[in-house]
């Protein structure tokens, strides 16, 4: 059990393990794994527990067999270790002493008493503590110096014990235990705190563990939650925290420079609330919890949305009022809607493309989902202020159909009062039949070289033709026409169409825009004319934007929410006593290695037999130096 | 008084520290004590215990480290005269570094940096020159130019510091919270080791090897600086603005510079037993005896996981405060624990069963490339809380 093998074996499967689990990101919520690895697969690591390695049985297996064996190798070495650094070895032999690679004699004429002196000077000058050993026959005075090497390795040993049983201590272990007794099981369900039953949830009296809860700014909570498993659990709280207030400051270049909260306890034990404000890397404790700033979200900003009618119907946006995380049931063009609105934000610092500042804010943005009456959903990122691309502002809304995807954008171009006004207006024409055949009419695109019958005719394909370009767009009118006609003529006819549907269009802006009381007689600026292009691309790709409303945020009342992490670690107060020890111990073993001299003197027929010799288990090249520039200084000093 | 006592009398006055001490050390003492003792004048009011603490301990051990190695001295003062040179050119804010010539050639943090690495690749080359020409002043030269890039490296640094509260006051922090800053702080200790071991040892048959490590992180920072511009100071994220990082930073890298040269060491331990294998009597002989080499891996190994304990431990400490845990098992964290688990095992091998020579070698090279995942690998592979240094 003390055996150092065992003792390396631990320590390079504790790599191995600890590897395994850096390798594979850790306590991902299920389904993640189950898409990576398909369902098998998912099952076996589970059951080997690759998901959350650190707590799995057989690495806590390793760790307390590590615990085990350092204890033992503790117990076996200490008591001689602390021995040996008090021991000065005064029995020991002359013939030991011969023996040793550092060891030499002298035959000297000074008295004893003299010889006995120097040694006791220069032992002390190098640095060793000197004692005195008078046996009939000879004197012995031995030395030494770096015995705290010795308590050094204990201390680093006991160190590791000490810490890892901190840690365990303070690791989810005993949630483990408490899991397989049956007496615990985590939570999946995404529910209110208060509705979570008994067996989701520890009372205040568990001793250790690390929770997080997002509280909103006004509001309080009295619990905390411990992500564990594929689930979470509720853990209880002797006190309510509130979050009076959440900042967050920025530097000049808009990056965040620091997130607080202001923090409120109540406490029945406390006779008044205690207020404090904590930021990350300054958390509050209180009572053995540790509160920290962890995170920040949206509490639930108050959002008033215009409603743009996409598809032909009220020239009216409609008013909407609803709140982050809110789901609000609609109903448009006798379907029934779901807006789910999920996130909203303040800032969208981006990195600028304009060379002279390194970041530019896009403003406001709201995140949504349009899940219509089949239950399918696309979701929707709609920034509040225009942006600008290449000199012109647009509003920009972005469609996925999946969080996996990046969005794609629509751009819809603003007119000069940066109004969406415009562009309705202009879709809006497009769609209303009346206008559209007036137009046509008055146009006459087809020329004179067409019979008014068939020119009729021909206004009327051109209106359902743009109908169709406002449902899907120019790729749906092409493929209706490569339909409808027959392969010898479909290429000129197909050209025509498409020009004339151009001029259509060109004809019903001309149309907006004069009923915008805007003077057209001289033809239009590039500006307008850019705004057609603009418009006429987004317009065409509003039939696969999904969603029958385009979503303008108008105004909002903005509420964030603190993430705070509230931790009790006990396992701290066997943890850092252990820190301090290792880091003296170690210092101590490689820096102070002890090493020991030894002088023996004993009278010889004229005069003195003086042996010195010196050993060290360590290090051995330095104590050679050292050595013998001892030896040298004796000489010098009794045989100079 | 007879011989013998005389003879004794004149040994303790040898040794006594006190009285070993040259002029110079006494004026050294004394420029340090002034310095020290300016700062705590001017800058008391705005520091708190701790800091007042670290500023004398400070001083004193700058003190004791000139006196007991003498070419700190001279590298402490040529620091620092051309640290406040440069900080000095600034006058109308950072845009001197453009104009004022001296900045713009010789201290602004980026040219000093490209001193820097421009020295350390020529003392890479010469002390190769040295070895294979075994020429003794190619080797000065290449000792010369190391202590000059490690001089511009730390001035680099010191003008960075300034340059940085500069940008903002509330911008400004330590110049170790990137990859691009801890790589200067990596070339400059690692150096700074080497140089050490070079006087012990009386050898500069190794620094070629060493130099190589170095050069290589003066490539990469070249690489960082120029192709992701990573050149140009950001402010902390929150965080990052921790005293902790201060000491938590330094200390890690001071342990892994002492890896890298180990691994060095045992690379040239590597050459030098095929040497005697082949019993040649080529350059690699020139190289240090085997048991030297295998001694100073072992005292560099031991450096560097005395070091790499403290550095692991603060950062235990600095995460409780700012990630709610002393260990969350985040990736970084873990590699630590890789790297640190993998020393103790070495050191074990070594000193409990005596192991030496080749395989310790191959060992301690094995653990600089553990020890480089850890440093940049998790960064580009590996997600986690480390909020620093995205590749
Ligand atoms: C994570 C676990 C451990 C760490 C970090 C650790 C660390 C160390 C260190 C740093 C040294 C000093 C090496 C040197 O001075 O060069 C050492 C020495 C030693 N360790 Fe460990 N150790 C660990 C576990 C163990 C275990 C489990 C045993 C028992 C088999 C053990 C037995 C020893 C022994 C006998 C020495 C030599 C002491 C001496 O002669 O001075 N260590 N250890």
């Amino acid at each position: 059990m003390g055996s150092m093998n065992l003792a390396i074996t631990l320590l390079v499967a504790l790599s191995i393990a600890a590897i395994i689990g850096t390798v594979l990101q850790q306590n991902q919520p299920y389904t993640d794994y189950i898409i990576k690895f398909g369902p098998f697969w998912f099952e076996v690591f589970k059951q080997i527990g690759l998901y959350d390695v650190y707590s799995s049985g057989w690495f806590l297996f390793i760790l307390f067999f590590l615990v085990l064996s350092t204890s033992t190798c503790i117990y076996r070495n200490a008591p001689n270790m602390l021995r040996e650094m008090r021991e000065y070895r005064q029995n020991i032999q002359l013939k030991t002493l011969s023996n040793y690679s550092n060891s030499y004699s002298w035959e000297l004429k000074q008295p004893m008493g003299d010889v006995q002196h120097v040694v006791q000077k220069i032992f002390p000058l190098n640095g060793y503590s000197a004692r005195l050993k008078e046996e009939n026959g000879y004197t012995l005075i031995a030395g030494m110096k770096g015995g705290a090497s010795r308590l050094g390795y204990v201390l680093t040993h006991l160190a590791i014990v000490f810490i890892c049983i901190g840690g365990l201590i303070d690791g989810n272990a005993i949630l483990k235990a408490q899991q397989m007794l049956g007496q615990l099981s985590p939570e999946t369900r995404n529910i209110p705190a208060n509705e979570v039953p008994a067996i989701s949830r520890l009372d205040a009296s568990n001793l250790s563990f690390r929770g997080s809860v997002s509280i909103p700014e006004g509001s309080s909570s009295d619990v905390t939650f411990i992500n564990y498993k594929d689930g979470y659990l509720v853990q209880e709280l002797p006190f309510s925290v509130k979050v009076k207030d959440f900042r967050i400051e920025h530097y000049a270049s808009g990056q965040p420079k620091s997130f607080e909260s202001d923090l409120v306890i109540t406490d029945s034990r406390l006779e008044k609330p205690l207020e404090q404000t904590i930021s990350v890397n300054h958390p509050l404790i209180y009572d053995g919890y540790s509160i920290y700033q962890a995170s920040f979200s949206d509490g639930g900003s108050d959002l008033e949305l215009l409603a743009w009618p996409l598809v032909g119907g009220s020239k009216q946006p409609r008013k909407i009022e609803t709140k982050v995380g809110d789901d609000l049931p609609m109903n448009l063009y006798k379907q029934p809607w779901v807006l789910e609105t999920s996130n909203f934000r303040l800032f969208n610092i981006n990195p600028s493309k304009d060379p002279t500042k390194k970041f530019e804010n896009a403003g406001p943005s709201v995140q949504f989902k349009m899940r219509n009456k089949t239950g399918e959903a696309k979701e929707y990122l709609n920034y509040m202020v225009p942006v600008d691309r290449e000199g012109a502002l647009y509003y920009l809304s972005g469609v996925r159909s999946s969080p996996a995807e990046e969005f794609r954008y629509l751009y819809v171009p603003v007119d000069e009062a940066s109004s969406i006004n415009r562009f309705m207006a202009y879709l809006q024409a497009l769609s209303d039949e009346p206008l559209l055949r007036e137009i046509a009419s008055r146009e006459n695109f087809t020329g004179a070289q067409m019979l008014s019958k068939d020119a009729a005719q021909f206004n009327e394909a051109m209106i359902r033709l743009t109908g169709l370009f406002v449902e899907s767009g120019m790729d749906g009118v092409i493929e209706q026409l490569e339909k409808n006609v027959p392969l010898d003529k479909r290429k000129d006819v197909k050209e025509l169409y498409v020009r004339v549907l151009q001029q259509m269009l060109g004809a019903v802006y001309i149309d907006v825009l004069t009923k915008e009381g805007v003077d057209v007689s001289l033809g239009v600026d590039e500006k307008k004319a850019a705004f057609f292009d603009a418009a006429s691309a987004a317009i065409g790709s509003i039939g696969r934007y999904g969603s029958p409303v385009y979503l303008q945020l108008s105004s909002f009342v903005h509420h964030q929410a603190s993430g705070l992490q509230i931790a009790k670690a006990p396992g701290k107060n066997l943890v850092y006593p252990g820190c301090a020890m290792l880091i003296l111990g170690v210092f101590l073993m490689f820096y102070a290695p002890q090493q020991r001299l030894w002088a023996w003197l004993e009278s010889s027929d004229d005069g003195v037999k003086f042996v010195l010799a010196g050993h060290a288990i360590r290090n051995k090249i330095d104590f050679e130096k050292q050595y013998n520039q001892i030896q040298a200084q004796f000489n010098r000093v009794l045989t100079g | 008084m007879n011989s013998t006592q005389t003879a004794l009398q004149f040994e303790l006055d040898q040794q006594s520290f006190w009285k070993s001490l040259s002029l110079f050390d006494w004026v050294w003492g004394f420029i340090v004590l002034l310095g020290t003792g300016y700062a705590y004048a001017t800058y008391a009011p705005l520091m708190d215990a701790y800091e007042k603490g670290i500023l004398i301990s400070a001083g004193a051990s700058l003190v004791a480290l000139g006196w007991h190695w003498k070419e700190i001295r001279g590298l402490s003062l040529a620091v620092f005269l051309l640290s406040i040179f440069g900080i000095s050119r600034y006058v109308n804010g950072l845009a001197d570094a453009e104009v004022d010539f001296f900045l713009r050639f010789l201290v602004s943090s980026q040219s000093a940096i490209m001193w820097m690495s421009a020295l350390y690749v020529l003392a890479t080359v010469t002390y190769f020159v040295a070895l294979f020409g075994r020429s003794d002043f190619a080797g000065k030269v290449a000792s010369a130019m190391t202590w000059s890039a490690t001089t511009m490296g730390f001035v680099g640094l010191m003008v960075r510091w300034r340059e940085s509260y500069l940008i903002g006051i509330d911008v400004g922090h330590i110049p170790v919270s990137n990859l691009y800053e801890v790589f200067i702080l990596f070339s400059i200790i690692t150096a700074l080791l080497y140089l050490f071991y070079e006087r012990r040892y009386q050898t500069r048959m190794l620094g070629g090897f060493v130099l190589l490590i170095i050069s290589a992180a003066v490539a990469f920072l070249l690489w960082y600086a120029f192709d992701r511009n990573a050149a140009d100071i950001q402010p902390l994220v929150p965080a990052l603005k921790s005293y902790w990082m201060k000491i938590h930073v330094p200390a890690n890298f001071i342990g892994y510079g002492a890896f890298a040269l180990a691994a060095m060491v045992g690379t040239a331990y590597h050459i030098r037993t095929r040497a005697e294998q082949r019993n040649s009597t080529g350059v690699a002989m020139t190289l240090p005896a085997l048991d030297i080499l295998d001694d100073l891996m072992y005292k560099s190994i031991a450096l560097g996981f005395a070091f790499f304990t403290l550095a692991t431990i603060l950062g235990a400490l600095w995460a409780a405060e700012a990630w709610g845990g002393y260990w969350s098992w985040d990736p970084k964290e873990t590699w630590a624990l890789i790297v640190w688990l993998n020393y103790a095992a070495w050191l074990h091998m070594r000193l409990t069963k005596g192991w030496r020579g080749t395989p310790m070698a191959t060992w301690a090279i094995v653990g600089l490339f553990v020890t480089l995942f850890a440093f940049l690998g998790v960064n580009m592979f590996l997600s986690g809380l480390h909020s620093y240094g995205e590749l």
